[in-house]
């Protein structure tokens, strides 16, 4: 999964003290492979690590992180999303949702500063389909909207002003008028939002 | 959480505090702190001694709490200061000192207002992009970088308000009317008010006449109710009203963000209707106690030797009064070429002439302190209480107290908004006769903003119906404008045309208060400046200066059309570029 990147992030500073695990040769790569810099990818390490029980840390690079523990990070801890992120980075074949190191760089490196837009927009659909079928329909938008709402019952909208809203969004964005957001209207949608590019970072 | 037009109401709290931040800087260190540290302490000038007959009580909570007593003779009111033209070693000029900053505080209120005024309508022009309104909400509105499960809940919160929001947005402009009888039930809705508006406005009226009366009778022989009766009369009818000019709003069917500003405009005309009856009735009372000394003056005419009718003639009574009682220092004899040095006499012992300015600092002290304490036995009485009651109170009551009566209160934008407006206009009405007026309202802002944020997060749930504020906050510039230039109607009037006591303040002893500009021009600077100042006041010169500000500020308004016209069609062009 090689995105092409655009311009090489973070400095060149020295190799950290923890990061002394990483092969030398696995870091170059990783620069060119993601959006994220040296000093970035050897503190993605160090988390990472730090997932691990003591005994699989020698093998970082090739070990998998069970899912729960993934969500104790504080960046998706309180992150109504969390489970979707988690589903669409793992590399899994078991389905367990479980992340690898190299599946924990994507994701850094996706929600990155350095990141294009277009990556963004491109990940961002897929995290928002629910149901993995390749376009945003009602149904989905519906999660969406519960997901953002938070989980209490007052705040939930109700279902007249769900339908409203459900409405209102595929007036605006459903072009084909097919009453689902496919790929590309979503990112003509978001491509226009000053906010888009703003809210979509994380920072470790 | 609450939406944007709670948040907007504080965000108003503060830039007025950072405002009376300013204005307390300059009556403080201008005004107070030199009087205090360079002018004559206390004690040792009539005016600046509690009267011998005061003395007794003048230490009390209660007369100090009243704005009586000690300190009614020291620095606060405009009564303790000197006449003096300079004082101290660095040769301060206290009576020009204390002119200017109330000239100056008034000036800079006006410049502030207008310039945040003009920001905001910059902002304004710019515009929002709103084709993609609700799908942007949807997908972009989550923050990535929040970690902590409370602020992650506010933000829910906020993001459900705003999805209400907008679909209110929606709703409204979708709606159909009945047009005839909405037209008929605004109409009378409008009635309903206006009989209102006149009848708090005959109440204050009544209640002002029967102070008067009482003050007559002297306030000895009345409790605590007859003697603030007006203030408390005037804070409940600022309660109560507003609750009943939404009741009646609620015949109109506006959209919220129409109503309100409808609500806020029939609250502002009670308030300035309230207001303006209190100061009228405050003149009223200054001249129906002279006009009485008057008529007796008529029948004691043959002592009166002079007929000066424009002081006051309560003030030549008094006058007359206190060479009679130099004379009898002398053991009754009225010595005609007074060669004898003149007799020690402790200063509370001088009898006083009356001090009209202190007495309207002090009314308008009292009224804001109560003013304050209502508000916040509302806050605490009204929200608190009630929160309280309706969830404990909830598990052994027959009905549900949360959804039915009486439930949780809702935060009332408009009312705040409005008290906060008319205590800065009764400030700027203030502060000219009591410098410490803006210290109060600073401590007042600073307590309130903490207790109101308190109690907003802690008893009060959102709006059913919560609405976008307007983009800026311009609505209620224009009002906060309005107020000020009302305010300061009443200052400029005394400046201008009422004479200074005599025995009190730091322009006692001239003929109008702005003479002391005059003087020190004379006194303090080259003659030749006196001239060209003379030049430069001439009716001839600053007419003509006034038509060529007319004229240009039609101009400018001229061209800031023609540029906002070419920024439309810059904006409709980059649209269809992007489009493409």
């Amino acid at each position: 999964r090689c995105h092409g990147r655009g311009s090489p992030g973070g400095g060149s500073g020295a190799m950290g003290g923890a990061g002394s695990l990483l092969p030398r040769e696995a870091l170059g790569e990783y620069q060119e492979l993601t959006f994220l810099g040296k000093q970035e990818i050897l503190l993605a390490y160090k988390r990472f690590s730090e997932l691990l029980p003591k005994e699989e840390r020698e093998n970082a690079c090739s070990a998998r992180v069970p899912k729960n523990q993934i969500l104790t990070l504080p960046e998706l801890r309180a992150n109504p999303f969390q489970h979707r992120i988690c589903r669409v980075f793992s590399t899994s074949q078991d389905g367990d949702d479980s992340m690898s190191f190299e599946d924990f760089l994507d994701m850094l490196s996706v929600f990155s500063d350095s990141a294009t837009s277009d990556v963004k927009s491109h990940y961002a659909f897929r995290i928002f389909d629910f149901n993995d079928d390749g376009t945003l329909d009602r149904k989905d938008l519906e999660k969406l909207v519960d997901c953002l709402t938070g989980q209490g019952e007052e705040s939930r909208l109700s279902n007249a002003e769900m339908e409203q809203l459900i409405q209102n969004i595929l007036e605006e964005s459903d072009i084909d008028k097919d009453g689902t957001i496919n790929l590309s209207e979503f990112q003509h949608v978001v491509s226009r939002s000053p906010d888009f590019a703003r809210y979509c970072v994380l920072q470790s | 959480h609450f939406g944007s037009s709670v948040a907007s109401y504080f965000i108003f709290l503060r830039w007025m505090y950072g405002i009376n931040m300013i204005l307390f800087g300059l009556t403080f260190g201008l005004v107070m702190v030199p009087e205090a540290l360079m002018g004559k302490p206390y004690g040792s000038l009539p005016r600046k001694t509690v009267p011998r007959a005061e003395e007794a009580t003048a230490m009390n909570f209660a007369t100090l709490w009243d704005f009586s007593g000690f300190a009614q003779y020291s620095v606060l009111f405009y009564g303790y200061y000197n006449n003096q033209r300079t004082i101290g070693w660095l040769k301060f000029r206290m009576p020009l000192s204390y002119f200017l900053v109330g000239v100056g505080t008034i000036g800079y209120s006006f410049m502030i207002v207008i310039r945040t005024m003009a920001r905001n309508a910059n902002e304004d022009g710019g515009g929002d992009d709103t084709s993609f309104n609700f799908s942007w909400k949807m997908f972009t509105s989550w923050d990535y970088l929040i970690g902590n499960p409370e602020t992650a809940d506010n933000k829910f919160a906020s993001i459900t308000t705003s999805f209400k929001e907008a679909i209110v947005e929606e709703q409204e402009s979708r709606k159909e009317e009945n047009i005839h009888l909405t037209r008929f039930l605004r109409v009378l809705a409008n009635f309903l008010a206006l009989c209102t508006l006149a009848g708090s406005g005959y109440l204050i009226f009544f209640v002002v006449r029967r102070s008067q009366k009482f003050a007559l009778e002297g306030l000895e022989n009345y409790g605590w109710w007859e003697r603030n009766e007006v203030n408390m009369v005037m804070s409940l009818l600022g309660m109560f009203c507003p609750t009943l000019f939404d009741v009646i709003s609620s015949l109109e069917n506006y959209h919220p963000r129409i109503a309100l500003r409808w609500q806020l405009g029939r609250i502002f005309a009670l308030f300035l209707g309230n207001l303006y009856t209190f100061i009228i009735a405050l003149m009223d009372e200054i001249n129906l106690k002279a006009s009485v000394l008057f008529l007796f003056t008529i029948f004691n005419r043959h002592m009166c030797k002079d007929e000066d009718f424009q002081q006051l003639e309560e003030e030549k009574i008094v006058k007359y009064n206190m060479t009679i009682w130099e004379a009898s220092l002398y053991n009754g004899t009225i010595p005609e070429n007074s060669t004898a040095p003149p007799i020690q006499v402790d200063p509370a012992d001088v009898p006083r002439g009356p001090c009209w300015e202190t007495m309207v600092g002090q009314e308008f002290v009292r009224l804001t302190v109560s003013d304050t304490m209502t508000t916040y036995i509302t806050i605490l009485i009204g929200d608190f209480l009630r929160a309280v009651f309706v969830r404990f109170f909830n598990y052994c009551w027959c009905w549900d107290l949360e959804y039915g009566f009486p439930s949780y209160s809702e935060f009332d934008i408009s009312g705040n908004v409005l008290g906060l407006i008319f205590n800065q206009g009764m400030i700027w009405m203030g502060s000219f006769y009591a410098p410490c007026l803006p210290a109060i309202n600073v401590f007042r802002l600073h307590t309130s903003m903490y207790l109101q944020c308190w109690a907003v997060m802690c008893c009060n749930v959102p709006q059913e119906r919560v609405f976008k504020a307007s983009r800026s906050n311009n609505f209620y510039m224009a009002m906060l404008l309005f107020i000020l230039f009302l305010s300061t109607l009443p200052a400029v009037y005394t400046i201008v045309s009422i004479p200074p006591s005599f025995d009190c303040g730091p322009f006692s002893g001239k003929t109008r208060m702005f003479e002391v500009i005059s003087e020190t021009l004379e006194h303090d600077f080259p003659s030749w400046f006196g001239k060209v100042f003379g030049y430069a006041s001439n009716p001839g010169l600053i007419l003509p200066f006034i038509l060529l500000m007319v004229l240009s500020i039609y101009y400018l308004n001229a061209t800031s059309k023609s540029y906002k016209e070419a920024n439309l069609e810059l904006k409709k062009k980059l649209q269809s570029v992007r489009s493409r």
